[in-house]
């Protein structure tokens, strides 16, 4: 009772029941991120989600924030300009595997690189859910989709690697099936002062488990934690074990200037030296 | 720049229109590099942040527009400049814009097209893009001044529309104008008429995002006000939640586009040079008009009795006083710097009451008055 009275706050009732499917990952995530927010204390006024396209992009329909729900990719870079044009609204995006990686990855590698502060959270269910379970960029080589029917031949993006080589401050991955460090991480990552991640491995008993032999929520949650290891584990393996196992844990921890700052400071010397031609 | 007082000055087209935009309000911008636009992102990297304005370079095209509805949502004037292969690139979201009523200022600095086609030469290739450039029914304001002092005035009308409206507006230069430098009056603030978007009033808990008033416009909240509420690209209720019953769409889709097109009499900007007698008409619109305002004069020097209907609002477009104009006329003569778009939108408005004729150019060279005469005296001779 008392988790489901943290929830109501901040949901907007009158839009559910909501379009996920029976045993899909979108809510468990939501749960944890609800929960991280609550434990901040953060005013719902003060918050901004924002979202892109696809099944976990919905995510920002149902909680009850200043919310948008934006174009395919393109979260990050509507989040960037609410960042930036108004530095004291706490910015969240919500995005989907192949939202973030495929058609929005520019704009996960540029808002990594300027160290905005923003944190984005992935849920990475490994296929294309919504429009029917097409392969993406973290869907396993090897594995099956609707557009791979003989096995996907395409290397997969280790996307919490790629955050943290192009210059993010917080990068962690978790999945659904660990729920108490879910909730740690995001709290984590929404407290970090420049842009943070966290990858959440999720499911889709529908799109994906369907065409991989993992029809059941169940089978697909068993899965998952027999495919994470903690990073620590992940590291003492061989490079053949390592092959089928994903990391998880906190990748990365670091303070270093944070974009929005960086340009008050020009803002300031601009102002005192003209920094004009009249 | 302080704007307390008018100042006369010497500026390129771009800075002009840099200028005018501050005036106006703009305090966010961003954009990416490309020719002819890029001393617009020059200028307002130079001067945003002296004002305590945003101004950012973004990874690519899709995303200076993204940012721009972001940063427009939290309460900035916020505009981006680009050129044709931009603009193409910044459809998406200017769609994304139009539906969700978020205002903001598009600036074209044309080009020859398509693809990278004369990336220094300048074009009117555009004006359907503008217009249609993004799909689906949509309302669209597309403004093209035709000269540097003009481009000021018309940047600030720009923004105001925008936040009238509530909808992107499309700005329309060419490489000529965004790169002649002239004389140019700049105002002082108390000079200008300034419009900011409509403020909710009311209980925040009752607040209905996209319920219009009576001029088709809902009042629009800030994010992070205290007005919480969702903003989608999917058809939406006034409630902003998505929406599919078919009334409501309906009504919604055609609120959309009416809100502009009901509105034309307040958005239609045009002037009219000698038309009181003329027997000939040359309709025009950007650098193409000031070409054609001297064609009139030496047109009238021969006895020719022509006169001039310079469109500065293309879009919604002038469909009443070209059929009156039609009625009037024998002969209307379309010269642009295309083959032919704005023609037929003057041709289909004519309703046949008098010869359209289009003058279409595309070898990337301006056109000149002359030749807009030669081609009058042509269609003379011919009839």
């Amino acid at each position: 009772m008392k988790n489901n009275d943290i929830i109501g706050q901040y949901i907007r009732k009158e839009m559910f029941p909501h379009i996920w499917c029976p045993g899909c990952g979108n809510g468990i995530v939501l749960g944890a991120l609800i929960r991280a927010i609550h434990s901040l204390g953060w005013e719902k006024d003060e918050i901004a989600m924002i979202s892109g396209i696809g099944c976990s992009s919905r995510i920002t329909g149902y909680v009850d924030f200043n919310t948008m729900n934006t174009t395919h990719g393109r979260a990050l870079a509507f989040a960037t300009g609410i960042k930036m044009a108004n530095p004291k609204l706490k910015v969240i995006t919500v995005m989907g595997d192949g939202d973030c990686s495929a058609i929005g990855g520019n704009h996960f590698i540029h808002s990594a690189r300027r160290n905005i502060d923003i944190t984005a959270i992935i849920i990475n269910n490994m296929i294309y859910g919504m429009t029917g379970g097409q392969y993406s960029p973290l869907t396993p080589t090897g594995k099956y989709g609707s557009t791979a029917p003989y096995g996907n031949i395409d290397q997969n993006f280790d996307i919490s690697g790629l955050a943290a080589s192009a210059g993010a401050s917080y990068v962690a991955r978790s999945s659904i099936f660990d729920v108490n460090q879910s909730i740690r991480f995001m709290k984590n990552a929404l407290n970090k002062k420049g842009f943070s991640v966290v990858e959440m491995i999720s499911d889709c008993p529908i799109s994906y488990g369907k065409m991989n032999k993992l029809r059941t929520p169940i089978e697909m949650l068993n899965w998952i934690k027999s495919i994470t290891v903690p990073r620590k584990t992940w590291e003492k393996l061989s490079d053949e074990e390592k092959k089928d196992k994903i990391p998880t844990g906190e990748f990365l921890n670091i303070n270093i200037p944070e974009y929005t700052e960086k340009y008050q400071e020009i803002c300031t010397y601009a102002q005192r030296e003209g920094g004009e031609d009249e | 720049m302080k704007y307390e007082k008018k100042v006369v000055k010497i500026l390129q087209g771009n800075e002009a229109c840099v200028e005018g935009a501050i005036l106006a309000g703009v305090r966010f911008f961003a954009g990416y590099p490309i020719t002819p636009a890029s001393e617009i992102a020059e200028g307002m990297a130079r001067k945003l942040p002296v004002i305590g304005g945003k101004f950012m370079q973004m990874e690519d095209e899709i995303a200076s527009m993204a940012a721009v509805a972001g940063a427009s949502l939290t309460g900035l004037k916020s505009m981006t400049a680009s050129s044709g292969p931009g603009i193409c690139l910044k459809q998406e979201n200017i769609g994304f814009a139009a539906i969700a009523e978020i205002p903001c200022v598009i600036v074209n600095a044309q080009r020859g097209g398509p693809s990278t086609g004369l990336p220094t030469k300048p074009s009117q290739g555009d004006v359907m893009q503008a217009r249609w450039g993004t799909h689906g029914d949509h309302p669209m304001i597309a403004l093209a001044p035709s000269d540097v002092n003009e481009i000021l005035q018309i940047t600030i009308k720009a923004v105001n529309f925008s936040e009238k409206y509530r909808t992107p507006v499309m700005l329309l230069l060419d490489e000529v104008i965004a790169h002649m430098r002239e004389k140019v009056n700049i105002p002082s603030k108390n000079e200008i008429e300034i419009i900011d978007r409509k403020k909710p009033v009311g209980e925040k808990k009752d607040f209905l995002p996209f319920k219009a008033d009576e001029d088709m416009v809902p009042p629009m909240a800030n994010f992070g006000s205290g007005y919480r509420y969702h903003v989608t690209g999917l058809v939406h209720n006034e409630k902003g939640y998505p929406a599919s019953d078919p009334q409501g769409v309906d009504q919604f889709l055609r609120r959309l586009t009416n809100k502009v097109e009901l509105n034309k009499k307040d958005i239609i900007i045009e002037e009219e040079f000698s038309l009181k007698d003329a027997d000939i008409a040359i309709v025009a619109y950007g650098s193409v008009a000031r070409a054609a305002q001297r064609t009139v004069k030496l047109a009238r020097e021969k006895g020719i009795k022509a006169g001039l209907l310079k469109l500065i609002t293309l879009w919604p477009f002038s469909d009443d006083t070209i059929e009156r104009l039609a009625q009037k006329v024998k002969l209307i003569i379309v010269p642009e710097m295309n083959l032919g778009q704005m023609s037929r939108e003057v041709e289909r408005t004519a309703h046949g009451k008098c010869r359209v004729v289009s003058y279409g150019k595309v070898d990337g060279d301006l056109i000149n008055p002359v030749e807009i005469l030669n081609k009058i005296e042509e269609e003379i001779n011919e009839k």
